[in-house]
């Protein structure tokens, strides 16, 4: 017998976002810039998850993926170069309604605001960061960039780059109260949207570095990894998204690894070929920083104002 | 000491002498707690009603050299029967707890003949005989300049009461001025139970044994005391210093975050925010540095929830890149710069009013912004607006009482709008004749648009083309023109004309208007304008200046002293009012300025203003 409850209710949705819905200014990236996929994805995973565009703010800096918001159809923030994460962290202190995505280049995230990476991390806010690297600085036309590998012929380094590149997950890795590092690359759309929506539901600081073709000025450094799969490593298990049979079927290299587990996560990082993708480390108990920041949000006006009445008493003669 | 044997109370033999105020001070080794004895003398005397400034000395390092004359630390207290302005000339009193930090306030002209100096005289027993023949040659030095020095046995009084003489004597030396000035000893007390009202009961009490050995060792060592009359009020008022009225003025104009960088002096804002501003439902953020500071402010500001930052002088050129963004940009922002000595670190505890020019040209490209300048204490709390405030170092630290507000609900922000957008209504709709735009706040339905700091068009799409730019930076200098109307001419101190008219911003106004008054009482036709806000400047000024035969303004900050080495009337660099305002009124201003890091004693204006215009009526 079939039959419903008195108080059962159908909830409709009055709003259904397409992916237009999240659809900005045409994007002006080169023909081929691996910017544009991740663009696609972080659209689709709006769509997906049904965000409201007026609740979801994208901050940046300055460099070729930063911007970004400008070719999403939500708020957005177009920053200064290297200072995204202090704007992102502002902007979730007091509004944690807001759902916010940092999109941030190698130049802008690990060289000019390396500060603010090192304490965006121990902050641990409720912020998806991306990390477009496309191992060199495309905007300003082609000089090196703290990920740009060693021998990389650049307008800085004309006989190549000097110094061995930072690693930027083992680096975050090595950051206090670290809570979310993954890794994917933006030609394989499956795994890249995969890793953002993992990232999209932790809560904390969610880091994904993102290797990012730039067909500009370094369409050799991702070829061969891009053309030969066996060059990456699929991690799986753990807080690693489940991939369908066909997805798993385009990567060679597998190998279960413990998300949980900082020391695996730390050795995963510093291997380089294979290139390990997937989430490298989670903990989802890390403490948040919203938890001081967004103290007395709900207080009423009158309480509040009450509350300073005595702040002035306390001087008063 | 002679006494009269007799049945008369002991204070009724005691010569109380009437003055109308009383400047004491007291200087020591940095650590021996001289501020916190001067500032509880300043909040008990406000109490019981006379006007009161305080200012500290402040070594520049946390722990200089025990007894050497750069180390000097310690505070002024100037007591008066009526409102007191400003921290004065010449000490009546200090109490030194050694000789070798009274030689540093002796440069900066701290006393004259006949101040009293009660000196702890341990030294002259010390061990070491460098250290007797440093402390009887000071003895000497100090009289032969006529100081009235009374060589006083501070350490071994208070042996009797305090464990640690060390973290003692500063009560003992407060129970002592407190005999000397006549204050309330219950007040005083009180006061102290309410400073260390963190600390034990035992502390507490410890503390106010001291206060009270220290009133006694007065009353049965010294023959003269002093009675400064209270004022007479009904108003309420609260005691407190410019940082803590910066911080009341936060929490009333109902900012929620602030977000900062240790930097003296402006830290001591941050403190008083930290230990209270939850309560009223705010947070202080100390973030990584003073770029993520500004970061983080504006991030929250753009947000909904205008943000305040808090720095000085090296944090504002750190800075200087958000703050052109947030006027770019149109983000509502306060920004608070307690200026501090400098150039460069400078000189990181002393005054100056040497950022007015960074403030408002050190951004690239055009940058209107408001900035006002609160003259008083009571000023720092009662400016609220989405801009800069330039206090300094005296403000930042001076106690002083002042009428309590009424703090209004209207005051605190009010929720921020979350209703949907107006359809159509481009993010940037400049108003063209005053250049004002709505904004839409992240959570408004239909308004999403994205702030850039790139040159860009009403509806914040990145533009290059000519017109956009031109448009953009028309509008922000439209709405700072509107803004400007809406000022009131400033209030001329004195006569509306005369001979000389004295120009000053900040902290000064208590001294220049006291030295006003003074050359006034002479007969001298001297008036003086005080200004809050320099961008946009206030109203009239050119009509003002016109009815006086010169202009000059009186800064702390630095300006090349007429007739100097190389100088020419075309290469003098002047003080950075009297610049702004000859580009503003093509009046012909004068300066007087320095950089020596101290506030400037009314005597020193006074005696200034007397040869200025001796030169003026000579025709000069």
């Amino acid at each position: 017998m079939f039959c419903l409850k008195d108080d059962w209710e159908l909830e409709v949705p009055d709003r259904y976002f397409t992916l237009e819905d999240y659809e900005g200014g045409a994007a002006r990236w080169c023909p081929g810039c691996g910017d544009l996929a991740v663009l696609t994805a972080v659209q689709r995973l709006c769509r997906d998850e049904q965000l409201a565009p007026e609740k979801t703010v994208c901050v940046s800096g300055i460099g070729c993926s930063s911007r970004f918001p400008h070719y999403m159809k939500t708020y957005g923030f177009h920053g200064l170069h290297g200072r995204a994460l202090p704007v992102a962290c502002g902007v979730k202190s007091r509004r944690p309604d807001l759902k916010v995505f940092v999109a941030t280049g190698d130049g802008d995230c690990c060289s000019i605001g390396a500060g603010h990476w090192i304490h965006a991390i121990r902050y641990n806010m409720d912020l998806v960061v991306m990390l477009f690297d496309n191992a060199v600085y495309g905007l300003t036309k082609n000089q090196t960039s703290p990920t740009s590998p060693v021998g990389l012929h650049t307008n800085t380094h004309p006989r190549g780059a000097w110094l061995p590149p930072l690693n930027p997950t083992a680096a975050t890795l090595g950051f206090a109260n670290v809570s979310f590092v993954a890794q994917t690359v933006d030609w394989h759309p499956a795994h890249l949207h995969a890793v953002l929506k993992a990232a999209y539901h932790h809560k904390g600081l969610s880091f994904v570095r993102i290797l990012q073709r730039c067909p500009t000025y370094t369409s050799d450094v991702f070829a061969e990894m891009q053309k030969d799969a066996a060059q990456l490593l699929l991690l799986t298990g753990g807080d690693n998204p489940e991939l369908d049979a066909a997805t798993l079927r385009t990567f060679p290299n597998q190998r279960a690894h413990d998300s949980r587990d900082l020391d695996a996560a730390r050795q995963v990082a510093d291997q380089q070929l294979p290139m390990p993708v997937g989430v490298l480390y989670r903990n989802p108990d890390r403490l948040c920083y919203e938890e001081f920041t967004t103290v007395g949000l709900d207080m009423p006006v009158a309480d509040k104002l009450a509350a300073v009445q005595r702040e002035f008493d306390k001087f008063a003669v | 000491m002679t006494t009269i044997e007799g049945t008369k109370p002991a204070a009724a033999r005691k010569h109380v002498q009437v003055v109308p105020e009383y400047i004491v001070e007291i200087v020591s080794d940095s650590g021996e707690g001289a501020q916190k004895a001067g500032q509880t003398l300043g909040a008990v005397s406000a109490k019981m009603g006379n006007g009161v400034w305080t200012v500290e000395i402040i070594p520049a390092e946390i722990k200089p050299p025990a007894r050497s004359r750069a180390g000097a630390s310690g505070i002024r207290v100037r007591i008066g029967a009526s409102t007191v302005t400003n921290t004065g000339d010449e000490a009546h009193l200090v109490v030194a707890l050694n000789e070798q930090v009274l030689y540093g306030r002796i440069d900066q002209q701290a006393y004259k003949a006949g101040t009293i100096v009660l000196l702890e005289n341990k030294w002259a027993h010390d061990p070491r005989p460098e250290v007797r023949a440093e402390y009887a040659a000071a003895v000497a030095a100090f009289r032969a300049q006529g100081l009235d020095v009374r060589e006083v046995p501070l350490e071994e009084a208070c042996q009797k009461t305090a464990q640690d003489v060390r973290v003692g004597k500063n009560m003992f030396v407060l129970g002592l001025l407190c005999w000397i000035t006549s204050r309330d000893l219950d007040k005083a007390m009180e006061e102290v139970a309410f400073v260390f009202g963190k600390k034990s009961q035992d502390v507490i009490k410890k503390n106010q044994d001291l206060v009270r050995a220290g009133h006694a060792f007065g009353e049965a060592t010294l023959e003269q005391r002093f009675e400064i009359p209270p004022r007479r009020t009904d108003q309420k008022l609260l005691v407190l210093n410019g940082n803590q009225a910066i911080a009341l003025g936060v929490m009333a104009a109902g900012i929620e975050l602030v977000a900062m960088y240790p930097i003296t002096p402006a830290t001591s804002a941050s403190h008083h925010l930290a230990s209270a501003f939850h309560k009223v439902g705010g947070v202080v953020h100390q973030a990584e540095d003073e770029i993520a500071a500004i970061g983080f402010a504006i991030g929250a500001s753009y947000a909904g929830k205008t943000a305040c930052t808090i720095t000085s002088g090296p944090g504002l050129a750190l800075k200087t890149e958000f703050l052109g963004f947030a006027v770019m940009a149109e983000v509502p922002l306060v920004l608070v710069l307690v200026q501090r000595g400098g150039p460069s670190t400078g000189l990181p505890t002393k005054v100056e009013q040497g950022d007015l020019l960074a403030s408002l040209y050190g951004q690239p490209g055009d940058t209107p912004k408001v900035i006002l300048a609160p003259a008083t204490i009571e000023e720092c709390l009662h400016f609220r607006m989405p801009v800069m405030v330039l206090t300094d170092a005296n403000l930042a630290t001076g106690v002083q009482p002042i009428p309590r507000p009424a703090v209004d609900a209207d005051w605190l922000a009010p929720p921020i709008d979350q209703s949907a957008w107006q359809n159509g209504v481009p993010a940037y709709d400049w108003d063209r004749d005053t250049g004002l735009s709505p904004r839409p706040i992240p959570g408004q339905r239909g308004g999403e648009y994205v702030l850039t700091g790139l040159a860009h068009t009403t509806n914040a799409k990145v533009a290059y083309d000519p017109d956009s730019n031109q448009l953009g930076c028309d509008m922000r200098s439209r709405k700072l023109a509107v803004f400007g109307e809406s000022l009131k001419p400033p209030h001329v101190h004195g006569d509306p004309d005369g001979d000389l008219l004295v120009v000053g911003w900040g902290s000064t106004l208590g001294a220049i208007e006291e030295a006003v008054d003074r050359a006034r009482g002479e007969g001298h036709r001297v008036s003086s304008v005080h200004l809050r806000f320099l961008s946009p400047l206030e109203p009239g000024l050119a009509q003002i200046f016109a009815r006086f035969l010169r202009v000059m303004t009186i800064e702390i900050n630095y300006s090349d002293a007429p007739g100097a080495p190389h100088g020419t009337a075309q290469n003098r660099r002047l003080a950075q009012l009297a610049a702004v305002l000859r580009e503003r009124t093509l009046v012909d201003i004068d300066c007087w300025s320095n950089v020596a890091g101290q506030p400037i004693a009314p005597g020193r204006i006074h005696a200034e203003l007397v040869r200025r215009l001796a030169a003026i009526k000579g025709g000069a």
